[in-house]
């Protein structure tokens, strides 16, 4: 017993000593953010500031246009649950009915998964510019609005929902979006919760393609902002921090508040 | 027969309604674009063409032929190389590890720090390469303070072509263990406990169960992140992208970064499309092999 318990003791150890290794970026970014720009030539760096200030955060929006990048943020946060809308309405179809083509359809979806971005990325950036949409929201938001994954994911669900319902539905004379949104959403509240958050988590994120299409300071998102930041402050790492902040925490809330769900979400996913 | 296609239509009006924006959405953006980068990776595509589509000119093979003599791809295809031989063991090794660990008990610290060790993978890559830029400072950086407890001098981290490698490699592991870590933990999960008390009965040690039970029965799992993990590496870009710009001299330059740059730095459409098909070969190629192997693993 004695050995079991040393053996216990041990892991946890090593279980600790790896998670602050692991949480060493974010409390060196944490409390670099609000440290006055003469304490970061100080040696030994201090991890807590020892005058600490709201500055850097307060710059991000009075010098820098923080606030424009977080409203475009916000936008592609909001056309991706659109997105994701399109993708459940599909995974329905897929489910739920018998059509000609569904097969050769579904192939086709799948086989967008195989493909990777660097083969897709610049076609779709000259099909965009013929379209006239480069340098506009739409152009930002179209590409990346389904994916074959999510559409993937809710039709595994949906096929699980006894097909009775939807005929009981039928007879007493409900049109079929009205059963979708009705009777179809709300049965699948707990996989449409997992597949917000990781929508949300990588609207949040998108940085490339924001990067490619958006010529104008006015279309920036949070990460091609950040990267600006970057590039043009290299040497205020106050301000970087605060930027780096500012992007990073909003997801760690969300995340801990809904993490049972998003791990279970995976593990759902990855394996079956 | 219209009659018949009226029918037809109304019956199945429906689910063509529900399929068609996202059927449509990914005809455009995903599977047409792969045969127009096919196309134009036979032609001189560059921003002259790209104004005015009669300049453009088909050169047969030449974009293929030119790419393996470009000394600046052969450096990148060399870096992807190291990156996947090194980065996809210490990937696989560390993920399990640490699922093993964090598959040792069931109070709240293990689940506290299953959150913790699954946070970089969720963060934004830029944020963290602002950060990671910061800790690898030559002179300012937390990493280098580090070193000097143990007498160690000051590394050039991101400004030395072979050590700025190693300092990406780090930082994508970072980033990369918490998801692979809660697939190997979904594994172990499944693995019925009464195993483990059979080899308890036998009088087997904790080093002897991990060995011959717990890490055959995680075969599946491994050879899954092993094969998202290589993909994953194959494709490597944002972190040499936001960090080095894939300096110094091309040291951390990638096949991905490669063809970001000759598509949308220097406007050369047709040479990057190129590039882009080299690089599809060789995860295919590699996807090939990694499942050859795992069926010969099966027939043993």
């Amino acid at each position: 017993m004695a050995v079991k318990k040393i053996e216990k003791g041990v892991m946890i150890t090593l279980l600790i000593l790896g998670g602050i290794l692991m949480m060493v970026p974010f409390i060196w970014m944490l409390g670099s953010s609000f440290k006055p720009e003469n304490e970061f030539t100080v040696i030994p760096p201090t991890i807590i500031p020892h005058h600490p200030t709201w500055n850097n955060y307060s710059r991000l929006f009075t010098e820098m246009d923080f606030l424009v990048y977080l409203k475009n943020t916000l936008i592609i946060v909001i056309c991706s649950f659109v997105g994701l809308l399109l993708n459940a309405l599909a995974g329905y179809a897929f489910a739920k009915f018998e059509f000609p083509g569904k097969n050769g359809f579904f192939y086709l979806i799948l086989a967008t998964m195989m493909i990777p971005g660097q083969v897709t990325m610049i076609p779709t950036y000259l099909i965009i510019n013929k379209m006239g949409l480069v340098n506009t929201m739409a152009g930002i938001v179209l590409p990346g609005l389904v994916g074959a994954f999510g559409i993937f994911l809710f039709r595994q669900f949906m096929a699980t929902i006894p097909t009775d319902l939807m005929e009981a539905a039928r007879l007493d004379g409900a049109g079929e979006f009205r059963i979708f949104f009705r009777l179809i959403l709300p049965v699948v509240k707990p996989v449409f919760a997992v597949q917000a958050i990781l929508t949300f988590i990588g609207a949040w994120n998108s940085f490339l393609w924001p990067l490619i299409i958006a010529n104008d300071e006015r279309l920036y998102t949070l990460s091609v902002g950040l990267s600006l930041l970057k590039g043009q402050y290299g040497t205020e790492f106050g301000l970087q921090m605060a930027g780096a902040a500012f992007m990073v925490i909003p997801i760690i809330i969300i995340f801990t508040f809904f993490q049972k769900h998003i791990i279970e979400g995976y593990t759902i996913s990855g394996m079956k | 027969m219209m009659r018949e296609f009226a029918k037809q239509w109304n019956k199945n009006k429906y689910p063509y309604m529900f399929i068609a924006p996202a059927v449509l959405l990914l005809v455009v953006f995903s599977i047409i674009p792969i045969v127009i980068a096919l196309v134009i990776s036979f032609t001189n595509m560059d921003l002259v063409g790209l104004a005015d589509y009669s300049n453009i000119r088909g050169v047969g093979f030449d974009n293929y032929i030119r790419i393996f003599k470009d000394p600046v791809f052969l450096k990148a295809l060399f870096n992807t190389f190291i990156y996947v031989i090194v980065g996809v063991p210490l990937v696989v090794i560390c993920a399990m590890a640490v699922a093993l660990l964090l598959n040792y008990g069931t109070s709240w610290l293990f689940k506290t720090f299953r959150v913790i060790y699954y946070m970089p993978s969720i963060t934004n890559i830029v944020a963290v390469a602002v950060v990671w830029g910061y800790l690898y400072n030559g002179s300012y950086g937390l990493f280098n303070y580090m070193l000097s407890w143990f007498g160690i001098p000051a590394q050039q981290w991101l400004q030395d072509p072979t050590l700025a490698k190693f300092s990406l490699i780090l930082l994508a592991l970072w980033k990369a263990i918490g998801l692979n870590m809660i697939i190997f933990l979904a594994a172990l999960q499944g693995i019925p406990r009464s195993y483990y008390e059979a080899a308890e009965i036998d009088g087997a040690t904790g080093w002897k169960k991990l060995r011959y039970i717990t890490v055959p029965l995680l075969s599946f799992a491994t050879f899954f992140v092993t094969i998202t993990t290589l993909i994953g590496w194959i494709q490597f870009f944002e972190e040499p992208f936001v960090m080095t710009k894939g300096g110094p001299l091309n040291a951390t330059m990638s096949l991905a970064l490669f063809i970001y740059n000759n598509g949308f730095k220097l406007s050369n459409f047709g040479y990057a499309a190129s590039g882009s098909f080299v690089l599809f070969v060789i995860i295919i190629l590699a996807t090939i092999v990694q499942f050859a192997v795992r069926k010969k693993e099966v027939e043993y």
